[in-house]
């Protein structure tokens, strides 16, 4: 279709200049805030700049670094348990057909459609029984609820373009399980590790009320730090801990953006829901 | 070893997962909003939780809400995202752009975009001070509540934010691997845009936008920490309400809590099933 006229192509340009707006728009007052002494109504920009938020952001006093590191260390080992228990479930339905398949499906992508709220305060009672409430542990276990469907979702996608005939020659021609798997199935299905494990990972970083419920405010996560200064109506330091908050996973997209081109089977795995 | 067998032990971990968590969580729920509880012997389940639930106004109002900010989330970024994923599809300046952004705006939390909102739409916020420079405000208070408003426009705006990227990314994927062929064979047979949009590409690309926009429904029906910024504080969003209940210093409090928690899932799920019923019947006749 090359025969556009010019309206419709000036009315597209447009239009991806308001989205281009648009999606950027709410984070640039948080950066702003972050360096802004005293901004008041009705001023547009802050009359005074400076860097005492990202200091006391960034001293120990504020616990903005720990919380950091241990955000990070809960949605990775989050990310890690999900990709054990999710690959394999993946291959499963990816490449078996069964009596109950269909069952199975919808019981592991039912966390995606009930909200985390209704089955966050049962998991808190079971937790208080099993002593992981209020504990880094359980807020890893609680987050496999959010994370495991995407897990599951996109390793089923790639596994239902894989061919495992491939494993069994490498099989007859004398390598172990091991190096078959090493060598023949772990690079086939690496796209789908690496997208499904920045989905995993995604979802834990931005978990709050889960965090909020089962580390009964002892886990400390960067979202829970974030939320109370920002209920405490200290802009600037809100403005700086949100700009950390955001800044790994953009790292991380930078790092993967070459895995995440809409030729990738694995994001249009969510149509086969 | 048999396929059965492999197909039992692959799924084994995920399974146990969600059944002890996931169900785990609802059961145990509902045995609470039950006022069902033997450990500590409560052995005579009872609706009373349920009772005073669906005999409290607050909770109608809540309900009714939720629904509000659910629906015209859902609606308003599902259409903005088959917009914007058409646009995407073509060649044009600054799509690489789009692109990236699209991909940049799904790794930023929720909780971000609603702070973000919250410093923009407020009535001290970069709109109403604009709206001052402007001269068409004298005073904070002159500009129209958008958030913590009865409306929920603050929540949906954040939503809106959020969700267009998510449901455009996923069609976008969708409608690169269909191609144009399809379409181009029934334009050549003289179906003009429009007609080539609603009844060749729109029931090819259906079923993704479907899973994606009931995702995109029950999240946003579901969700906490943005209705927590963004929202009035009366009526509450359902999941606002049940964590008060739950948080409340009153320990009594708590089967209600459980019983409102079982409500959200229930009506969630009775909301997704009117919606795809809906929405097939219309897309595919």
């Amino acid at each position: 279709m090359q025969n556009d006229s010019p309206w419709l192509r000036a009315f597209r340009g447009l239009a991806g200049a308001v989205l281009i707006v648009w999606l950027v728009l709410p984070l640039i007052p948080l950066a702003i805030w972050s360096f802004a002494r005293g901004w008041f109504f009705p001023d547009i920009l802050p009359k005074q700049w400076t860097l005492s938020a990202w200091e006391y952001a960034l001293s120990d006093r504020a616990g903005v670094i720990d919380s950091l590191g241990l955000t990070i260390g809960i949605s990775l080992a989050a990310t890690v348990l999900s990709i054990l228990v999710g690959v394999p479930a993946g291959r499963a339905l990816g490449l078996y057909k069964f009596r109950g398949k269909e069952l199975i499906e919808l019981l592991i992508l039912a966390p995606t459609i009930v909200p985390g709220i209704a089955v966050a305060l049962g998991i808190h009672s079971v937790f208080i029984t099993l002593g992981l409430n209020n504990t880094v542990g359980g807020v890893v276990l609680v987050h496999l609820v959010p994370t495991l469907p995407y897990m599951v979702l996109v390793m089923s996608g790639i596994f239902a373009n894989y061919d495992p005939a491939f494993e069994s020659q490498a099989r007859s021609l004398g390598a172990s399980w091991l190096k078959t798997f090493w060598y023949v199935t772990f690079p086939a299905i690496l796209p789908g590790i690496i997208v499904g494990g920045l989905f995993a990972f995604l979802v834990s970083w931005s978990q709050y009320i889960l965090t909020l419920l089962i580390g009964g405010g002892r886990v400390v996560t960067l979202p829970l730090l974030l939320f109370n200064f920002a209920t405490s109506g200290r802009n600037d330091i809100t403005g700086a801990i949100g700009i950390v908050y955001i800044l790994p996973g953009i790292i991380i997209l930078i790092l993967t953006a070459r895995h995440l081109s809409g030729r990738n089977g694995a994001v249009g795995g969510f149509g086969r829901i | 070893m048999s396929d059965r067998l492999k197909i039992f032990l692959l799924l084994a971990p995920a399974l146990t997962a969600i059944i002890v968590l996931f169900m785990g969580g609802l059961g145990i729920g509902l045995a609470r909003s039950l006022n069902y509880m033997p450990v500590i012997g409560l052995v005579d389940p009872n609706f009373d939780a349920y009772v005073t639930v669906f005999t409290s106004q607050e909770f109608y109002l809540s309900f009714l809400l939720t629904l509000h900010i659910s629906v015209t989330s859902t609606v308003l970024s599902s259409i903005l995202a088959i917009g914007a994923a058409l646009l995407l599809r073509r060649q044009f300046i600054g799509r690489a752009i789009i692109n990236f952004l699209f991909q940049l705006n799904l790794t930023v939390p929720h909780l971000v975009g609603a702070i973000g909102i919250l410093y923009l739409f407020s009535q001290s916020g970069s709109f109403a001070r604009l709206a001052a420079e402007w001269g068409m405000i004298s005073r904070p208070g002159d500009f129209p509540a958008l958030v913590f408003d009865p409306y929920a426009i603050g929540i949906i705006l954040q939503y809106v934010w959020k969700e267009v990227p998510f449901i455009g990314v996923i069609l976008l994927a969708n409608m690169q691997a269909l191609g144009e062929d399809y379409e181009s064979v029934a334009r050549s047979l003289g179906a003009n845009r429009w007609q080539a949009f609603r009844h060749v590409l729109l029931p090819l690309i259906f079923p993704g936008l479907l899973s994606a926009s009931v995702m995109v429904f029950a999240f946003t029906f579901g969700a906490y920490e943005i209705p927590a910024i963004l929202g009035p504080n009366y009526p509450a969003a359902l999941p606002v309400l049940a964590y008060r209940k739950y948080t409340d210093v009153d320990l009594e409090a708590r089967p209600e809590a459980m019983a409102m928690a079982i409500v959200i899932a229930l009506l969630s799920a009775l909301m997704i099933f009117l919606y795809v019923r809906i929405s097939r019947r219309n897309i595919r006749s």
